[in-house]
């Protein structure tokens, strides 16, 4: 069963934090931090696995991440999961994201954090592995977006109107922000090995 | 085309989430999300007419709050309002929320599970899917209530969707592992089994998670899913990848549900089918046999997928054990991946071949890789690689090769990470030991161990290697003269200063001899290190000098000034300048017969588990060192040794005393120390407790509970409520008198005044009375202590006396209702104890009733549906309490396995009873 799912940055800071298993908001803040901890001080080609640090049960479960140019992606298991498994999982959960947003980059996390746990929410449920497949999950993502389309349609067009108003004058909306080096390079993972 | 358009976002969003990045401390971002705080505060709260899109939007700021690790304490209602909406949108956002921010015991649940109701029956499969994935994220106990009958419903339907179907399975695991009590068994198990022959294979994938789980409880009734699983792997695996197109990830066809599959078939034993057996070798050796084919991409996600299908395969070969021909070539296949340039793959291997060395039949093969292993702890540069190859090191270790591996492990003791240097000693420490065939080697390693690294030698591996020297004459000479040199080294680690304080205090005369390692000589070099020495080592280097002056009366006068200066009699450390001034005046005014008496030699420690397993393991947790016995543990464990000792003392926390029998109590959360000390305040000779009877008495009250060539000890006894008494009958079988008879109990039993008559003549028998009051729960049972003297010899017997927790039952009638009833009361996950077992004694439903009755519950007939089962009922009375116990025990006469469950109010009542029935059958 997968425990626990983080997506932090280089710095730490969390992008995405899912348990499947219920903490108080104060111990998931401390488990990131020394998850954060424990990956980072890894060096770029060693092993995906190492033992969860004490917070999130010692050496029961595994940590296993990949670590994707400005991101780190990492899976909380126990001994249920294969870790080879779980690894391809992460990878369809990157590249997924990477067909929803084009290109997707640490901004896209922060930006839509709903479309992020929808997506996720498409692949884990509960802890455990719902689906697999891409063009699935991409089908299911599609037609939720359709749907929401079709709503907003009728009744949150202004809203999208003015949003869309809004937003042609802005000097500091994210999309100024410089985000060349921190896109997510899935296709041919110079990061990883 | 993208699924998410960037255009869209939400620009309150952006531009909060802007201002935060932008904060300079975290000051000024406190005070911003706190002013955001407010301001949706005050929105949720004043305009009752928020549109979709600003909620939303309100919603992911707050999730986006919460993620930077602020607890958001509102929104709550305004979530679970937002799920009664009919727009999909909203409706997302609403269990969003909740997944992420409420918990499972929040008030509101009630009006969510109202909410999740209407999705479920709404007959929209995306209302359904967010409904579902809400009860799995959210899992709680009162959801399970809601829901456990109604998921399996949804599951087998036959018009229910496959991406429903999907959720529905996973969302039952959930609930059955949260609540497992909860899920009913019923007709739906056996259509579940069928899902694995469903054409989606997301359905199949999801639903053999599930049975995965579900067999691991109830094997019996999944046993069908074995045949159905082998073919689905047969066909994925033999499959041409184009026939599942979807789920063929680079090249692999669908790894994901081929690793379920296997994992699933890893809960049962090898088919006894032989066609179905072969073929299911026939797919495994297809999967080996494609590790060898050409990779069909570089793409190391296509290494990955295979490798995840391998490296799954091979855990259920070693797990079937079964077939050597597979052992073997699992093992080269590991052995290959041992040097692979990928370090995951290495890590895996060494992982897995670990599990391998275990088994017979490959212990051999793995033996063969033994150099690559211990190349990888020399040159592998990943900390968890090294560590998995120091547990491949140990798991492989047996007499042939222990010398090597135990030398290449210290070795790289030097080197290692400080993180698993504690555990590296423990194993090296446990090899030494366990494969030790001259004991010299022993020593010397265990020396070397803490030399190399003094600061992670735990208390237990001393201790041990004291015990050890104690109890082997032949090792004793050279352990003084090894500890001797070694502490001639300039700079000792305080650890060996312990160990040779104590080790020549005991045996110095035995290298005396020698003009070199004279008393005076020994002495002195002891004494130069005592100044560098903590209280406790100083402490026991004090012990160590008042044996010396027994062993060489020509130190006496040196050793007494030192004992003499104001430094030792007048230390400002109470322990220190007591025992200055006692060892003093011992020395003073005690014959030489007396001080040699007092002073005497240590007696042999008994032979039990070293306790350095027992740390070892309860840093790995249980289950990792399989081959080591775990049984012991519970006969040596601290409790009992501490109940033993009732002697007089002056509670000294200091242990080294205890081994001279002066000051005898180990203090009560010594437990460390027990193996060394506890003993030796059971005078004068250390003895076992005598248990080997003492299951026989579980369900019953009378019997022989002890028998020697000597003595033969019988019990009789009742119990009322939370009262016993018992009649302990000794029976002398000798013709000779038994004189100085005397027998001690624990103190939680009061012993009757007139019972202990100190002389049983020869063919005789002695009554005593035994009058006994359970207080509370309570795990070990107390141990009667008997001491007599037979001809010359001082006698000493130790048994546990059967007073165990099922003695203080009163059986209760209860109708069928009032049962089921109860039984759903009793129903948190910790209050229940389940064990599956095999059967010792032929399985009889008369003598199983009787077992029962005997164990004090009343038997209910026709509370269970299936006449089969025994249901039985009670009260356990203690003077505290009083803890209702229901229990259930389901024979399987095909499998000749019984399946117990207990319910008690108290987790540790239900534990213990659910130990000491479980042993009956």
């Amino acid at each position: 069963m997968i425990k626990a799912i983080l997506i932090f940055n280089n710095h730490g800071k969390p992008r995405l934090s899912k348990f499947y298993e219920h903490y108080n908001e104060d111990t998931e803040q401390q488990i990131i931090r020394e998850t954060f901890h424990l990956v980072s001080k890894r060096d770029e080609n060693v092993c995906n696995f190492l033992e969860g640090g004490m917070l999130i049960g010692g050496s029961d479960y595994k940590l296993i991440y990949r670590h994707y140019a400005t991101l780190y992606f990492v899976f909380c298991v126990d001994s249920s999961e294969s870790e080879l498994g779980i690894l391809d999982l992460i990878q369809v959960f990157v590249e997924t994201l990477d067909k929803c947003f084009e290109n997707v980059c640490e901004l896209d996390l922060i930006f839509h954090v709903d479309k992020v746990h929808n997506i996720l929410a498409e692949m884990v449920m509960g802890g455990m592995v719902l689906e697999t497949n891409m063009n699935e999950i991409i089908t299911q993502v599609d037609a939720q977006n359709k749907m929401e389309k079709s709503e907003a349609g009728i009744a949150g067009a202004p809203a999208r109107a003015v949003s869309a108003v809004k937003n042609m004058n802005l000097p500091e909306m994210p999309r100024n922000i410089n985000i060349g080096d921190i896109s997510i390079k899935v296709p041919n993972l110079p990061s990883f090995k | 085309m993208p699924a998410v358009s960037k255009g869209d976002g939400m620009r309150g969003l952006a531009v909060f989430i802007s201002d935060i990045r932008n904060c300079k401390s975290k000051e000024a971002e406190v005070k911003r999300i706190n002013k955001e705080l407010a301001n949706i505060r005050s929105k949720f709260k004043g305009d009752k007419a928020l549109d979709g899109y600003s909620k939303k939007k309100y919603v992911c700021k707050l999730l986006f709050i919460f993620l930077l690790g602020h607890d958001i304490d509102f929104g709550h209602m305004e979530a679970v309002n937002l799920l009664s909406s009919n727009k999909y949108t909203e409706k997302q956002i609403g269990y969003l929320f909740i997944s992420v921010l409420v918990n499972s015991n929040s008030d509101l649940i009630r009006l969510i599970n109202n909410a999740i109701k209407n999705d479920l029956t709404s007959r929209n499969p995306t209302f359904m899917n967010l409904a579902l994935h809400c009860i799995a994220n959210v899992g709680s106990r009162e959801m399970a209530e809601a829901f456990a009958s109604e998921i399996p419903r949804i599951l087998v339907a036959g018009d229910t969707m496959d991406s429903v179907k999907q959720s529905a399975a996973l969302c039952l695991l959930r609930l059955n592992r949260t609540s497992p009590d909860l899920v009913p068994m019923g007709e739906w198990t056996a259509r579940v089994v069928h899902l694995l022959n469903d054409q989606h294979l997301g359905v199949v994938t999801a639903a053999t998670s599930l049975i995965t789980t579900l067999a691991q409880k109830n094997p019996d009734d999944f046993k069908t899913s074995v045949s159905l699983a082998v073919a689905r792997l047969s066909r994925i695996v033999t499959s041409a990848s184009i026939d599942l197109q979807d789920y063929t990830y680079y090249f692999v066809a669908a790894p994901w549900l081929s690793v379920k599959l296997l994992r699933l078939l890893q809960s049962y034993p090898p088919p006894e089918d032989a066609a179905l057996r072969s073929r299911l070798t026939e797919c495994l050796e297809t999967i080996l046999n494609k590790a060898q084919e050409p990779p069909k991409s570089k793409k190391v996600q296509h290494s990955n997928a295979k490798n995840a299908v391998l490296f799954e395969a091979i855990a259920l070969i070693i797990h079937h054990d079964s077939e050597p021909t597979l052992l073997v070539r699992a093992c080269n296949q590991l052995g290959q991946f041992l040097q692979h340039r990928e370090t995951n793959l290495r890590y895996l291997a060494l992982e897995s071949m670990c599990t391998l060395a275990s088994s017979e039949f490959s212990h051999e093969a793995v033996k063969t890789h033994m150099e690559t292993v211990i190349n990888a702890l020399k040159t592998e540069r990943d900390v968890s690689v090294r560590q998995r190859a120091v547990d491949l090191l140990y798991a492989m270790c047996d007499r042939s090769n222990a010398k090597q591996i135990v030398a290449e492990m210290l070795s790289y003791l030097e080197t290692a990470d400080y993180s698993i240097r504690e555990e590296i000693v423990l194993k090296v420490a446990i090899l030494a030991e366990k494969y030790a065939v001259d004991y010299t080697w022993y020593v010397d390693t265990i020396l070397n161990l803490i030399r190399i690294a003094g600061d992670y030698v735990s208390e237990e591996v001393w201790y041990r290697v004291i015990q050890i020297v104690i109890n082997r004459d032949d090792v004793q000479g050279y352990a003084a003269k090894t500890v001797f040199e070694a502490l001639q080294a300039p700079a000792c680690h305080e650890n060996l200063v312990k160990v040779g304080g104590y080790i020549l205090g005991e045996f110095g005369n035995l290298i005396a001899g020698d003009s070199r390692s004279s008393p005076l000589v020994q002495f002195n070099l002891l004494h130069s290190k005592f100044h560098l020495c903590s209280v406790p080592t100083r402490a026991l280097l004090l012990s160590a000098y008042i044996k010396f002056i027994n062993l060489f009366p020509e130190v006496k006068a040196t050793i007494q000034d030192v004992l003499r200066s104001d430094s030792q009699l007048r230390n400002a450390d109470v322990e220190l300048q007591q025992r200055a001034v006692e060892y003093l005046r011992l020395s003073c005014i005690a014959s030489t017969d007396i001080l040699a008496t007092v002073l005497e030699e240590m007696p042999p420690f008994p032979e039990r588990e070293s306790s350095i397993l027992a740390k070892l393991k309860k840093k790995k947790g249980p289950g990792k060192l399989p081959d080591m016995d775990d049984s012991r543990r519970s006969v040596n464990g601290s409790t009992e040794h501490s109940e033993n000792t009732d002697t007089t003392n002056k509670g000294s926390t200091h242990s080294f005393t205890d081994v001279l029998n002066l000051n005898s109590t180990p203090s009560s959360g010594a437990s460390l120390l027990i193996d060394v000390f506890s003993e030796s305040s059971a005078p004068p000779a250390a003895i076992d407790v005598s248990e080997e009877n003492f299951p026989r008495f579980v369900c019953k009250n009378n019997g022989v509970i002890y028998e020697n060539q000597l003595l033969q000890i019988g019990l009789k006894s009742e119990y009322r409520q939370n009262l016993g008494r018992m009649y302990v009958f000794y029976g002398n079988k000798t013709s000779t008198q038994f004189l100085s008879f005397s027998s001690s109990s624990p103190p939680q039993l009061n012993v009757h005044p007139k019972a202990a008559d100190p002389m049983i003549e020869g063919g005789a028998q002695m009554q005593q009375i035994l009058n006994i009051e359970c207080v509370s729960d309570f795990r070990d049972a107390p141990v009667l202590n008997i001491q007599f003297r037979y001809g010359g010899t001082l006698q000493n017997i130790a048994v546990k006396l059967p007073v165990m927790l099922n003695k203080f039952f009163q059986p209760t009638e209860m109708m069928s209702q009032d049962f089921f009833q109860r039984w759903k009361q009793l129903g948190a996950p910790q209050q229940e104890v389940q064990k599956i077992f095999k059967a010792k004694h032929p399985m009889d439903t008369e003598v199983t009733k009787a077992k029962i009755l005997g164990f004090g519950v009343a038997l209910l007939d026709g509370v269970d549906p299936n006449p089969a089962n025994f249901v039985g009922a009670g009260v356990i009375h203690t003077k505290t309490t009083q803890v209702g116990c229901l229990l259930r025990l389901e024979p399987n006469m095909q499998a000749q396995m019984y399946r117990l469950t207990l319910r008690t109010s108290r987790d540790s009542v239900s534990q213990r009873l659910c130990e000491l029935l479980s042993d009956q059958f």
